[in-house]
């Protein structure tokens, strides 16, 4: 893609493990357009994280390149590294370890506005806080400013913590499980807050969870991403992943998750996996990394060969040797 | 579930709460958990507690099995436990009979699977206490007892009798707890968030599990959840927690199609789902209010769109509105009115 923010290009990262090597993101190219909204979904284990990290920088690959505005990050000069990192902030999951706790809302937030020239003296910064407290809905700002974190609630750290990403003006925020430890009835308005960013100040979001439900409300006009064990196994633009699945992990996924509906829930057709258990990263299955839980698996093709990324419909791709198939099957029930 | 079934089993209660207190001393004053809690359990339901953090419901399902921390009191409330024929005020129990009452009648199962192990002890060790602190001390036969639970809980016996609790993955180590659970026959079977740590297809399985092991054995199930998804999977009835209150109760399918508390609306229209249309969603306003220092009046009013002067003043007490469904609401017709239009 031309207009590409950041790019990943086959990138691989192992860990150190006892001696062994672990294998936590496998092969992972993937390319994040200006103003997009990409979702990496998938089980713990999965290699989400890791890919987020890598994205902002926190993380150097084992192997592969990342491309931001067409540079390879790790190639870049100091200035431009640190123009990079400035440009890609990543906000985590959990407000009650990220936000010093020692620090008021005041001091989190003037530290790299100061850092970073965004304000020349406190008066500058303290005008930009207010300004930030008011975007990310933390209103009115002074009741907020000179705050620790314990007084604050979840949703409300998590908000700071956004406010703090957004004090260097990033184009682009990496957002792990961002909402996930926040109550139902306030994880929406947080949301709705992020995608305001997005409409408002043009900003790129990699959205990281383990909720479907909740990527497929937030990036109804994005992608989203489906790992498995470090491997990106299918990503597709989200009304057509969630409506016509191709891999059969995805499959699974989508029939597995019980949904807030009664009905719908107790009438949803169960994919019954071969086995429970999630493969060792330490010791990944020979062939397609799924077939030992596969419910369709071609035995000679799927425990042997490793299926090469397959362009489903258009942009829709699935890592499955079985994706073209399921697609025909599904648009032969429809 | 078929009606005849339900007019069956409301007759058998097994659990009774009335006017149920649960109170924290906390250097801010007193923070008051539940507020005058009351609801039945009948034989072989499933009922769900849910509510957000801070609603009361984990202090609740401690609080009916005795388990209220140290600096919790209950200083009001009875919990009548009836079994055949039998019936006793478990707050009225002496230590050894409340000893017997845990496990013998009503099992737990915590939140945190990994916590909730000795990490030093074999599975098997745990199994063997739990028997041998209830009196029953037949090596063999609890032996047989436990290989036929862990099968029903589809682990494989040989691999996890032996096992430490770190060797065992975070839906292994929960479907032994489950197991550990049924070891002595429980009447009740009360879950606090049975499936919250857990990746979705290991979910699926506890789910199903659940459902299965509940229709076999025919125990109650009590489970306590922030997840609205899980009670529309689960349960037969559900009751959904504010402020330390159950704001409404009522059949499953009552609560999800025909809410009556704006709060149970709100959270609905709050959550996404997966398959099916996509629908808008809408956050509810505001935050919980403050357990130390509550609002005057319904203590949703500050962030309910239906509210007047009246829910300002006086707090409405859960009432029966025929049909098994109850709710603690003075508009409850307007918001009845709202979710019929919304499906028109």
């Amino acid at each position: 893609m031309s207009n590409a923010i950041v790019q990943l290009e086959h990138v691989t990262q192992r860990f150190a493990w006892r001696g062994k090597a672990v294998q936590a993101v496998n092969d992972v190219s993937l390319s994040i357009a200006e103003g997009e909204i990409v979702c990496l979904v998938g089980e713990s284990g999965c290699g989400k994280t890791t890919t987020g990290k890598i994205v902002a920088g926190l993380l150097k690959p084992t192997e592969g390149r990342v491309v931001f505005e067409g540079k390879d990050v790790w190639a870049m000069s100091p200035e431009e590294f640190k123009h990079y990192r400035r440009a890609v902030q990543i906000v985590h999951q959990d407000p009650y370890s990220s936000l010093n706790p020692v620090r008021t809302i005041y001091k989190t937030l003037s530290a790299p506005l100061l850092r970073h020239g965004f304000a020349r003296d406190n008066r500058e910064a303290l005008a930009k806080i207010r300004e930030l407290l008011e975007i990310v809905g933390l209103t009115p700002p002074a009741e907020f400013i000179n705050k620790y974190p314990h007084q604050l609630s979840g949703g409300q750290r998590q908000r700071v913590s956004v406010a703090r990403a957004l004090t260097v003006n990033p184009r682009f925020i990496v957002a792990d499980e961002a909402v996930s430890m926040v109550d139902v009835s306030i994880r929406l308005s947080l949301l709705n807050m992020l995608t305001g960013l997005k409409e408002q100040m043009g900003v790129t979001f990699l959205f990281i969870t383990h909720d479907l439900a909740l990527a497929k409300y937030f990036v109804w006009e994005g992608r989203i991403g489906v790992m498995y064990l470090g491997q990106l196994v299918e990503i597709s633009p989200t009304p057509d992943l969630i409506e016509h699945p191709s891999h059969q992990y995805t499959q699974a996924l989508l029939s597995a998750i019980p949904e807030a509906d009664p009905n719908l829930t107790r009438n949803k057709e169960r994919i019954k996996l071969r086995s429970l258990d999630v493969p060792s990263l330490l010791n990944l299955p020979a062939g397609c990394t799924f077939h030992p839980r596969c419910p369709s698996y071609k035995e000679g093709l799927c425990d042997r060969v490793a299926p090469a990324p397959l362009e489903v419909t258009k942009e829709h791709f699935a890592v499955c040797h079985l994706a073209t198939q399921s697609r025909a099957v599904q648009a032969g029930t429809m | 579930m078929p009606r005849e079934r339900e007019q069956l089993t409301k007759s058998c209660e097994i659990l009774s709460v009335e006017d149920l207190w649960v109170e924290y001393r906390s250097p801010r004053g007193t923070v008051k958990a539940v507020r005058g809690v009351s609801f039945d359990l009948h034989k072989e339901e499933t009922l769900a507690l849910i509510g957000e953090s801070g609603s009361g419901k984990t202090t609740l399902g401690m609080a009916l099995i005795r388990m209220t921390p140290k600096s919790g009191s209950v200083p009001r409330g009875r919990i009548i436990y009836r079994r055949d024929g039998e019936m006793y005020d478990v707050l009225g129990l002496d230590k050894e009979a409340l000893r017997k009452f845990h496990w013998q009648e009503c099992a737990m199962v915590f939140q945190s699977s990994l916590n909730a192990f000795n990490p030093v002890l074999r599975i098997w060790d745990h199994f063997h206490d739990t028997a041998r602190a209830h009196g029953r001390v037949s090596q063999q036969a609890l032996r047989e007892r436990a290989m036929h639970l862990f099968k029903l809980v589809q682990l494989d016996p040989e691999r996890v009798i032996d096992a430490f609790p770190h060797e065992l993955s975070g839906g292994m180590r929960q479907r032994v707890l489950l197991a550990l659970g049924l070891l002595l026959d429980p009447q009740i079977l009360l879950l606090d968030e049975p499936t919250t740590a857990l990746d979705i297809l290991t979910q699926r399985t506890v789910i199903d599990l659940l459902r299965r092991l509940r229709e076999e054995l025919g125990f109650s199930l009590i489970f306590v959840s922030h997840d609205l998804s899980l009670a529309a999977e689960l349960a037969n009835r559900v009751a959904t927690m504010y402020a330390g209150k159950i704001v409404e109760l009522g059949d499953v399918h009552d609560i999800f199609y025909r809410p009556r508390h704006p709060y149970t609306l709100g959270l609905i229209k709050a959550v996404p789902t997966v398959t099916g249309a996509f629908r808008e969603l809408a956050s509810i306003p505001g935050s919980p209010p403050d357990l130390v220092d509550l609002p005057s009046g319904c203590k949703f009013q500050e962030r309910c769109p239906f509210a007047d002067e009246r829910c300002r003043k006086e707090e409405p007490e859960l009432e029966g509105m025929g049909a098994n469904h109850s709710v603690a609401c003075f508009k409850w017709r307007q918001v009845s009115l709202e979710k019929e239009a919304a499906h028109a």
